[in-house]
């Protein structure tokens, strides 16, 4: 260690530092008191609403269409309609310049999407504005490029596209998902119903603007909000051929319950318990930003966020050393500040879920962390949070809490911290810190997971295929490997 | 006198690397002989083998596995004869062996044909490859016989997976000699284990292990839809294998992708 490093290791953080406000204009988005269904390229009245919220504020944003199982049936009644008369006949290449609209509009009102993402999730600025707009962007922008390109994706195979695709997607990326949903259902020719997240339904209804602007048919997008009872409807209804679901494992499961024996195909990401392995050589520094976007990255909910964090013995006391201190520097707070670092949490209900997981952690012996840390007086907030001397059997070790909460462990050897990342029923990410390059990829070969991140975490792209392992689902996001559950093939395999 | 009385075979199970009788000590008659009829701690006990012999199949070099397998080709020529007794005659035989060459030469390619290297918006290296998915549980087909359950095995352990196959209930026989077959050839004990017995026993406590990573409901009859429904308590992959396909998408089916992202810096 350098003089310098030392120096700069003594110096304290300063307790009474604060940013001043920086708050992004909020104007830029225009709500409508209330939203209906976007079903054939019309907006349908409601049956039943409830309203949303912004989860840092607790202020009512608009009120929402509950939709009902005859709603639901309807939307797919315009998505066969949809590609059934006139889709289908839209030539590949007349396809792709709808997607590459689509992707340029997004680029264009991506500031507003920001706002508004933020607004209604409570996700930072910060990152809707430079993470969930610009890949969001880019992901209609990639499978745009396939649409007129699927025979060289799959060679001999003659691809061709199933139907109408049911989605449904979670709260924590609202737009982000959306396209990741969306984009390769396009391109492979099908139509689509999306369902949003309950908690955060605002940007998909935006991006019905969006299909407006871009002149899509109508029908060939439908969109309809509610809660689980309409992605149940969604995941029922007949004459949806295909179901594309993010979210928990225990909903993952009971739908492909549901969807057993009846021929649909399903594609699943679901949870996941990421390890973080952090070895005695890695660039410690690095390393500890990177632990800190693993699990801190979006509050935490990320269904592949490194929650749990293993770390070589011989560096234990050093790694949560500097992990206390960068903890205390995070800004937690206005979503719309850009320089907040955590965000709100999402929901009521996901902040009742955190607190009963944490309060468990402790319980069950674990010693607990948080940093000092003034939290707004509405809203629905929680500390970034650390836990030491977790043993692998406590439930913050085995569950996903979908929260700012990081649990350590540590290990001696290469083979115990594999044994140990394993050691899960999941399987979505893992990533790996060491300067030893042959270790990255002896570690990459042997974790059971979807995505491994070596000396980096947390990086999407649209052409990198996304997806898990055992319980954490099946199926890939991203890349060729995302067009094939969104085509059918003449030899008759999935 | 009459000339020498001939040793007949005792057919029992396949569990890693040994013939084991059934725990339960049961056995039903088919095709003329008593069979070994499987249990539920015999479906333990062959998922357990499967799991310990998984990482050692999967670590293998590609190449390796594929020499293991053309091996298992020669294996199944030596026995030819005695196989074509048990199955609709020899061209099935024949159409068996020159399957399992052909899957023996995919094992190395599986990467390539399957695998990508992505141009991500970043600097980092990105790539993708197929990994085995794990244990699979096989419903082996009652027909063809032999070419049925070959059909089903091979493409699950062409991607280095471990498998625990249900023999046909009705013609377990070419199952057992296969299980000879496999014995000899240094495919690693416990890759292949074969049960023989009443498949709507085994088969629910397939679906339902918690330690089994995709089914291939192949051969399930008409409890199909239940099975799928169990398969679902640890999202198993499930596959609805046909009895005589040979096509690289059959391995794929057993196959999971892992991408790795790796920065690029000086």
């Amino acid at each position: 260690m350098t003089d310098l490093e030392r120096t700069h290791e003594r110096t304290p953080v300063p307790e009474d530092w604060t940013y001043a406000p920086a708050p992004e204009a909020r104007d830029i988005v225009t709500l409508r008191r209330r939203y209906g269904h976007y079903v054939g390229g019309e907006w349908l009245e409601p049956t039943e609403t409830y309203t949303t919220i912004s989860p840092a504020s607790e202020e009512p944003l608009a009120e929402i269409g509950q939709a009902t199982p005859a709603e639901v049936e309807h939307a797919v009644q315009a998505a066969r309609d949809a590609f059934e008369n006139g889709w289908s006949d839209v030539s590949p290449s007349e396809r792709a310049k709808y997607l590459f609209r689509i992707a340029r509009i997004l680029q264009e009102r991506s500031r507003e999407f920001a706002v508004l993402e933020s607004l209604n999730g409570g996700k930072p600025i910060k990152e809707s504005r430079d993470v969930d707009l610009p890949l969001s962007a880019a992901h209609f922008f990639y499978y745009a490029g396939w649409a007129d390109k699927l025979e060289y994706a799959f060679p001999n195979r003659r691809p061709r596209p199933i139907g109408v695709a049911g989605q449904i997607i979670p709260w924590n990326f609202p737009l982000l998902m959306l396209a990741w949903k969306i984009a390769p259902a396009l391109a492979a020719g099908n139509t689509v119903v999306l369902k949003p997240a309950e908690t955060t339904p605002l940007s998909a209804l935006l991006f019905c603007d969006v299909l407006r602007q871009a002149e899509l048919p109508p029908g060939v997008v439908n969109i309809v909000t509610g809660d689980g009872r309409t992605g149940a409807a969604i995941v029922k209804a007949d004459g949806v051929d295909k179901i594309a679901f993010t979210g928990s494992t225990e909903v993952g499961r009971a739908i492909q319950r549901e969807l057993a024996g009846t021929g649909k195909k399903l594609t699943l990401e679901l949870g996941g318990k990421a390890a973080n392995i952090i070895f005695d050589d890695a660039a410690l520094d690095q390393a500890v930003e990177g632990i800190i976007n693993g699990i801190y990255f979006n509050q935490g909910h990320v269904c592949c966020a490194g929650s749990r964090l293993l770390v070589q013995e011989s560096i234990y006391e050093p790694v949560v050393e500097k992990l206390k201190r960068r903890l205390a520097t995070l800004r937690v707070g206005d979503p719309l500040d850009k320089n907040t670092d955590v965000g709100a949490i999402n929901s009521k209900q996901q902040l009742d879920k955190i607190e009963e997981l944490v309060a468990v952690g402790k319980d069950e012996g674990a010693e607990i962390y948080q940093p000092p840390c003034r939290l707004p007086e509405k809203g629905y907030w929680f500390v970034p949070t650390v836990f030491t001397n977790v043993a692998q059997s406590y439930r913050i070790a085995q569950e996903e809490i979908f929260g700012p909460v990081l649990s350590i462990l540590t290990f001696r050897t290469p083979d115990e911290a594999l044994e140990k990342a394993n050691n899960t029923p999941y399987g979505l990410s893992a990533g790996v810190w060491t300067e030893k390059g042959s270790r990255i990829l002896w570690m990459a070969e042997r974790l059971r997971a979807g995505v491994i991140w070596a000396n980096t975490y947390n990086r999407f792209d649209p052409s990198s295929p996304f997806g898990g392992y055992k319980e954490s689902g099946f199926g890939r996001e991203g890349g060729r490997h995302g067009l094939g559950p969104y085509l059918q093939f003449e030899d008759g395999n999935g | 006198m009459a000339s020498r009385l001939p040793v007949k075979k005792t057919y029992k199970l396949f569990i890693g690397g040994a013939f084991p009788r059934s725990e339960s000590g049961r056995t039903y008659e088919a095709e003329g002989q008593n069979v070994a009829r499987a249990s539920r701690k015999d479906v333990r006990d062959a998922v357990r083998a499967a799991r310990g012999a998984f990482p050692k199949w999967a670590g293998m070099t590609a190449y390796n596995r594929g020499q293991v397998l053309y091996r298992l080709a020669e294996m199944v020529e030596a026995r030819a004869a005695e196989f074509a007794d048990l199955c609709s005659g020899r061209a099935e035989v024949e159409r068996t062996i020159d399957r399992v060459v052909w899957y023996a030469g995919w094992t190395d390619k599986l990467a390539q044909v399957l695998g990508s290297s992505n141009p991500v918006a970043g600097p980092y290296f990105n790539f993708t490859v197929p990994e085995p998915t794990g244990v699979v549980a096989t419903l082996a087909p009652d027909e063809p016989p032999l070419l049925g359950i070959v059909s089903r095995v091979l493409p699950a352990i062409t991607g280095g997976n471990a498998v625990v196959a249900v023999a046909s209930e009705t013609h377990p026989l070419a199952a057992i000699e296969l299980a000879e077959a496999l014995a000899t050839s240094d495919v690693p004990g416990g890759v292949v284990n074969v049960l023989t017995g009443h498949r709507g026993e085994l088969a629910p406590w397939l679906a339902s292990h918690m330690d089994v990573n995709a089914i291939d409901l192949g051969g399930a009859d008409g409890d199909a839809l239940e099975l799928e429904r169990a398969a679902a308590a640890n999202v198993k992959r499930v596959v609805h294998g046909k009895p005589d396909a040979q096509s690289p998408w059959e391995v794929a089916a057993f196959l999971e992708l892992k991408t790795v992202w790796h920065p690029v810096g000086q």
